[in-house]
């Protein structure tokens, strides 16, 4: 597995500069098409909350999986300071022969956390994302909100300082997200988490980022990038929000046009 | 609905994430009651059971057939009872139901292993795959002929028979059980930074449990069917009287009674060992993961 190695230089310093490095980053799959990713350049500060747009299959999923350590960039590094990354997926990908608290027991469990701690700390977790006392629920037993909070909960009991989400509420209704954006907030500014969040709802990400990474397709670039102003808590509706989605959506749709000429 | 953020306390929104949890979450249908379950699942059987023997009893009484050829139910009912006095029914049911335990458990053994190394070389798979398969659709009395001649008429010839028709079932089942892991889930336990031994141990064996149960199943439904075709046919003094062979005898002596009730007693036996093992292990395994009720 490729666990990008760590610069002995950072790890002493008291607070590193970013949570990750990714330095002219290149992936290609097939020879004779455009590299998937290509000389990709992301710095993500702690406790930052960046947001990764793009059309899809422009490679924002293989960006993240990289980053995760699910397989090896072709070429270009990737520095992650902070350990291993927590990953969330589009779906929730729990485990369905596991109870809620056994999910997330064993993100626990692959740390190293003793039994009865495991317990604790797996009920500890749960009531955070706001799922006290529902840890003895079958995966089968929960909507799909509450099965992307316990995803959540999985990737938060991996004691991670950098959290990797894609797409994580993209299946969710919009009442249901609104609650999880407001959650995920929270949790991020009460842990100091560094969050890199794909979307490919340009609202989605202005509510929830500090700043928005703009991804071109074939071959996949940041093309573009903003820093989002206002601060947090802010609402999906609110005018500021509306006023630069409307300005991101733009140019995403010039982005998409390109390939259609 | 416009809910200003800004407004909500996290008090509220606890509240109101509750309530969504509370309106979203699926609700399962409770699980009938044994009055239910006896009218919905039991009552229809019995019914055709009862209808069934009133027929036979109908073209006994009729004279459809010759009286050996076609005994009363009453007739068959006193020469099982018979049976069951005596004790050769137990002894005939204890002989058979070791046997095919122990052919099931060697075949549980043998297409375990065989399954294993399948999923692990994919050249091995290519290789012999199709064949694996193929003989899950062969009908295993055919190889009774061929064990005999090997093994002349002994139990080796009846364990021979019985691997021969359970292993491809238990080997294709794993192999289907392994091949149904969704990739994501493995993925979880890398992003999870579990072992490959972690991986396999919490990941890979529970997802292919399921498919794994079903051959299994399947295994012993062949097993106890390739049982029943060589015990009728290797018959020999020092093998003892299994299930098939007692129906043999009965052919023999051309007693019907006596071949309806070891038909009846193969499928009685058969069914049962399937109703008390394997559903209710499948069926616990499937109502964990929300596959059934
Ligand atoms: N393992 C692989 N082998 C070959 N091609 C791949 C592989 N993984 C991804 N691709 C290709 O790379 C491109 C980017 O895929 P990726 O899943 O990263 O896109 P994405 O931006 O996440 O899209 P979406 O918004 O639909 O999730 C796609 O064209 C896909 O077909
Ligand atoms: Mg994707």
């Amino acid at each position: 597995m490729a666990q990008p190695t760590l610069r002995p230089a950072l790890q002493q310093q008291a607070t590193p500069a970013s949570s990750v490095r990714v330095t002219q980053l290149a992936q290609v799959f097939e020879r004779d098409r455009p590299p998937v990713l290509d000389r990709i350049d992301v710095d993500v500060a702690p406790g930052e909350f960046v947001c990764l747009l793009g059309a899809s299959g422009c490679g924002k999923s293989t960006l993240l999986s990289l980053i995760a350590g699910l397989g090896t960039p072709t070429s270009g590094s990737i520095e992650v300071t902070v350990g291993r990354p927590a990953l969330m997926f589009q779906e929730p990908a729990l485990l369905p022969w596991l109870t809620a608290a056994g999910n997330v027991e064993l993100a626990l469990k692959a740390r190293g956390v003793g039994r009865r701690e495991r317990r604790t700390e797996a009920e500890r977790l749960l009531s955070l994302v706001n799922l006290a006392g529902q840890g003895r629920k079958r995966v089968h037993e929960l909507s799909g909100g509450m099965r992307q909070r316990v995803a959540l909960a999985r990737a938060l009991a991996q004691d991670s300082r950098l959290l990797l989400m894609d797409e994580p509420f993209a299946a969710l209704d919009a009442i249901t997200r609104d609650a999880l954006h407001e959650e995920l907030i929270r949790l991020w500014s009460e842990q100091g988490l560094s969050v890199i969040f794909v979307t490919h709802n340009v609202r989605e990400a202005v509510r929830l980022g500090q700043r928005v990474l703009l991804m071109g397709s074939r071959p996949g670039r940041i093309v573009r990038e903003w820093q989002v102003g206002m601060s947090q808590p802010r609402a999906i509706e609110s005018p500021g929000v509306s006023a630069l989605a409307t300005e991101i959506t733009h140019h995403l749709r010039a982005e998409i046009s390109r390939h259609g000429r | 609905m416009a809910v200003d953020d800004e407004t909500l306390t996290t008090e509220d929104s606890r509240t109101f994430e509750a309530g969504l949890d509370a309106l979203e979450a699926p609700t399962l249908s409770p699980r009938p009651g044994p009055g239910a379950v006896f009218l919905r699942s039991v009552l229809p059987p019995m019914v055709a059971v009862v209808a069934f023997i009133a027929l036979w009893q109908l073209a006994y009484s009729t004279d459809l057939k010759p009286s050996y050829a076609l005994p009363s139910p009453l007739d068959v009912l006193r020469t099982f009872d018979q049976t069951v006095r005596d004790g050769r029914a137990w002894d005939a049911i204890s002989i058979s139901v070791s046997r095919g335990a122990l052919g099931f458990l060697a075949s549980l053994a043998v297409g375990t292993m065989l399954g294993l190394a399948m999923w692990r070389s994919r050249w091995l798979r290519t290789a012999i795959g199709p064949f694996v398969s193929g003989l899950q659709s062969l009908p295993s009395v055919a190889w009774v002929p061929a064990a005999i001649i090997w093994f002349g008429l002994s139990d080796a010839a009846i364990y021979a028979v019985v691997l021969l028709g359970a292993v491809p079932s238990i080997a294709n089942g794993l192999l289907a059980g392994f091949d149904q892991v969704p990739p994501l889930l493995d993925k979880v336990g890398r992003v999870l930074g579990l072992s490959t031994i972690g991986r396999i141990r919490h990941v890979l064996l529970p997802a292919a449990l399921p498919g794994y149960l079903s051959g299994l199943k399947q295994g012993w439904a062949f097993s106890w069917r390739s049982l029943m075709a060589a015990e009728l046919i290797t018959y020999s003094p020092a093998l003892g009287i299994g299930l098939g062979q007692q129906l043999n005898i009965g052919r023999e002596l051309n007693a019907m009674d006596m071949v309806i009730a070891s038909i009846f007693l193969i499928l009685v036996v058969g069914v049962a060992i399937e109703l008390l093992i394997f559903a209710p292990l499948e069926r616990r395994v499937l109502r964990t993961r929300g596959l059934t009720h």
